[in-house]
């Protein structure tokens, strides 16, 4: 800083060597340009990414459908193996040490005996039986996806030994395996109806919202009356009509078909409202007015606009078919053996007694749960980012 | 107001008329009728078949008709409250139906007010403890409410009914009041029997109510009114409750149409569970067996009863709130 000249003396002329940017006080930090250039995606990335609980369960739901992509590998049994040797086994622990002394991962070996007096069978441990697990082993043979035969599995008993980590059922096959396969029917089953619910509710919303007048008068008024409808006798009513006579897999996606189809309102309605607020948009008019047809409005500009709200209202409504689905199943009106889903093998469990003598048939019901409860945060994050520019 | 009323009841014709034409068309759906899967039972045991006696009954039924005209045959009956004939049961549908509707209603409104009970308190804490331990926590709960199915609490919550109480609590009466007229004693079993499945109906919309109950109080807590009441020194409590109390009370009466299908639905479900002497179970074996009026009967009176609970919601809505009943006359 240069002395101020003394009083009377011209002011020396100044010219500051550093470049001069006249923008450099509107010109945003690097911060804030970051979220105005960021795509809409990468806002509702972020955002999601804020919601740690739908993050975790959108992890777990991914690590579910990666498992019944190669569930012939991680399941320790075949889906119908029985052993007949073991019949209502109960759950064994997997232990690392015997008497002190690290072994790996084993089991004990069981041995049966039949109490006369209740004719219930008893398993008991034999201590002195070590069964070693193995991994990447040879088990039952499978095809793997009905192609290539093979017969390795993740993990599997010791040679000649057995392991149910959850027991077995009344035929002695393995509940965990059983569990492992059914997720390929019951974790579909919400995609597939939802898929069908998905295109009827955009076609018919879409239609009501774009036309509007007496289609969509009609058709409000018939989501109006679906949605007040209740949802579970409507479908035990529907799934009753399919003849017994069907293939199990036309039965499969009979009962999406039947959820799909009760199902579709909401997304309906969403589609119809978002339609009506989205059409009195400047870019529509802008779009317009540049000469562009209806059909090329709604592909380019209006879907793409609520697409990511038509995914997480149809994220909410999964968990619904798959209760659906269960509860289906569980009476009798769903799917039915050999199929094997999480609803059918809670239909193992139908009795008090069950529950009284073999309670680890219920495993089936932590993964339902946790799948449900999954997809409620999941959706629930979804909804948040779906709109990131609030 | 009676304008409102007036008008309200009206709507409710179309809505009924479209209910019944879904259900008669899905109690048509199925091939066959009553009478093949009868006549194949009874060739399955060996016994004969007159196909002409066949044929007399189908005629005498109406089922040599059209479909369009039993349509009208079958809603015209149920107009003059002839619902049809149980070919099962082999009486007519409204005596096999009689009591178990009753039962039914009384299932529902019980698991409402259930409800709402356990909504109301909960979803206020949650709404003014935003995002405390408590609000999660109880938000957590309710979910878990909505992730176990229904039928599954039942079997488990049965279980250990049997354990700790030992009460059997299949049924919603003691078995030897079932065929008995209504006494003091019989009203006394039921209400023994009634907590279990209530607990498990209401499990499921619980959790939606006090969602919707908390996000509905959290906007109002937002509102300027109550920064004004705030402001000027009045106690939070008081606050609370002068205003965005009142005004999420109207929500909560007419958030009955949205949990009451989810109710009627659980109820059903439950009822076949622990066999209650409501329609549920009788509404499965109708299902199973084509008996096709009982059935319609059944699924009509349940879509009846929600859109009756949700007429009473809306008319409650318009007691208590002026907007509502003013909007469909002219006053202005």
């Amino acid at each position: 800083m240069t002395p101020l000249p003394p009083p009377g003396a011209p002011l020396e002329h100044y010219v500051s060597a550093a470049p001069f940017d006249p923008m450099s006080v509107e010109a945003a930090s690097a911060e804030l340009k970051r979220v105005y250039q960021a795509s809409q995606l990468r806002l509702m990335w972020w955002k999601f990414r804020q919601h740690r609980l739908a993050v975790a369960s959108a992890v777990l739901l991914a690590a579910f459908y990666l498992m019944i992509l190669i569930c012939e590998f991680l399941a320790p049994y075949n889906l119908h193996t029985r052993n007949m040797d073991f019949i209502y086994s109960p759950p064994q622990r997997v232990r690392l040490f015997h008497e002190g002394q690290f072994v790996g991962p084993f089991v004990y070996g069981r041995t049966m005996t039949l109490d006369m007096e209740t004719l219930k069978r008893e398993y008991a441990d034999d201590r002195t039986d070590i069964q070693r697990l193995r991994f990447f082993c040879r088990g039952d043979a499978y095809k793997f996806w009905d192609v290539i035969a093979t017969d390795i599995h993740l993990v599997c008993p010791a040679e000649g030994g057995e392991m149910f980590l959850l027991g077995t059922d009344r035929l002695g096959r393995d509940v965990l395996s059983r569990i492992i396969y059914g997720a390929r029917i019951s974790l579909t089953i919400g995609l597939v109806g939802i898929s069908v619910s998905f295109l009827l509710g955009i076609v018919i919303g879409g239609l009501a919202g774009y036309h509007g007048g007496v289609f969509d008068l009609i058709v409000q008024r018939i989501i109006e009356v679906i949605q007040s409808l209740p949802s579970i006798p409507l479908w035990m009513a529907l799934a009753a009509i399919m003849p017994v006579t069907w293939s199990p897999l036309v039965i499969y996606f009979g009962i999406t078909i039947i959820l799909g189809l009760l199902d579709w309102t909401g997304l309906a309605r969403a589609v119809r409202s978002k339609l009506l607020a989205l059409r009195e948009e400047d870019y529509v008019l802008a779009a317009q007015l540049m000469g562009a047809n209806s059909s090329r409005i709604i592909g380019r500009h209006l879907i793409p606009g609520f697409m990511s709200h038509l995914i997480a209202t149809a994220t909410i409504s999964i968990p619904g078919m798959i209760l659906g689905e269960t509860a289906l199943s569980f009476l009798g009106l769903g799917l039915r053996p050999p199929i094997t889903s999480w609803g059918i093998l809670l239909t193992e469990a139908r009795s008090v007694s069950v529950i009284a003598f073999y309670p680890w048939l219920l495993f089936p019901m932590v993964p339902v749960i946790l799948v449900i409860l999954a997809f409620n945060f999941l959706g629930d994050g979804l909804r948040d980012a779906a709109d990131p520019y609030r | 107001m009676l304008r409102y009323v007036g008008w309200r009841i009206a709507a409710m014709v179309p809505t009924l008329l479209i209910i019944s034409a879904l259900v008669f068309t899905i109690i048509e759906l199925p091939p066959g009728d009553y009478f093949e899967s009868y006549a194949a039972e009874l060739r399955a045991q060996g016994e004969g078949v007159d196909m002409g006696q066949l044929e007399a009954l189908r005629a005498e039924y109406g089922f040599d008709q059209p479909v369009v005209i039993r349509y009208f045959y079958w809603v015209a009956g149920m107009l003059q409250g002839d619902f049809g004939y149980s070919f099962e049961y082999q009486v007519p549908v409204s005596d096999v139906i009689g009591n178990r509707m009753w039962l039914t209603v009384l299932v529902s409104f019980v698991t409402i007010v259930f409800t709402w009970v356990i909504a109301f308190p909960i979803g206020m804490y949650s709404a003014t403890h935003q995002y405390s331990w408590g609000d999660y926590g109880l938000t957590f709960l309710g979910l878990i409410g909505i992730a176990i199915p229904n039928f599954m609490l039942a079997l488990i919550l049965m279980y250990f009914a049997n354990i700790w109480f030992g009460t059997s609590i299949g049924h919603l009466m003691d078995q030897r009041y079932l065929g008995e007229p209504m006494s003091w004693d019989k009203a006394k079993s039921i209400v023994e029997h009634l907590w279990i499945p209530v607990i498990i109906i209401g499990t499921a919309g619980t959790a939606g109510m006090i969602r919707r109950l908390r996000a509905n109080l959290l906007d109002e807590l937002q509102k300027q009114y109550v920064m004004t009441a705030r402001a000027k020194g009045l106690h939070p409590f008081r606050t609370l409750v002068k205003y965005p109390l009142r005004m999420s009370l109207n929500f909560f009466v007419s958030d009955i149409g949205s949990i009451l299908p989810a109710i009627i639905s659980g109820a059903e479900i439950t009822a076949i569970v622990l066999s209650l002497e409501t329609t549920g179970p009788m509404l499965i074996k109708a299902l199973r067996s084509q008996d096709m009026y009982l059935a319609g009967a059944f699924l009509m009176f349940l879509a009846f009863l929600t859109v009756i609970g949700v007429l009473i919601s809306d008319l409650a809505l318009a007691i208590l709130d002026p907007r509502i009943r003013l909007q469909g006359g002219s006053t202005k």
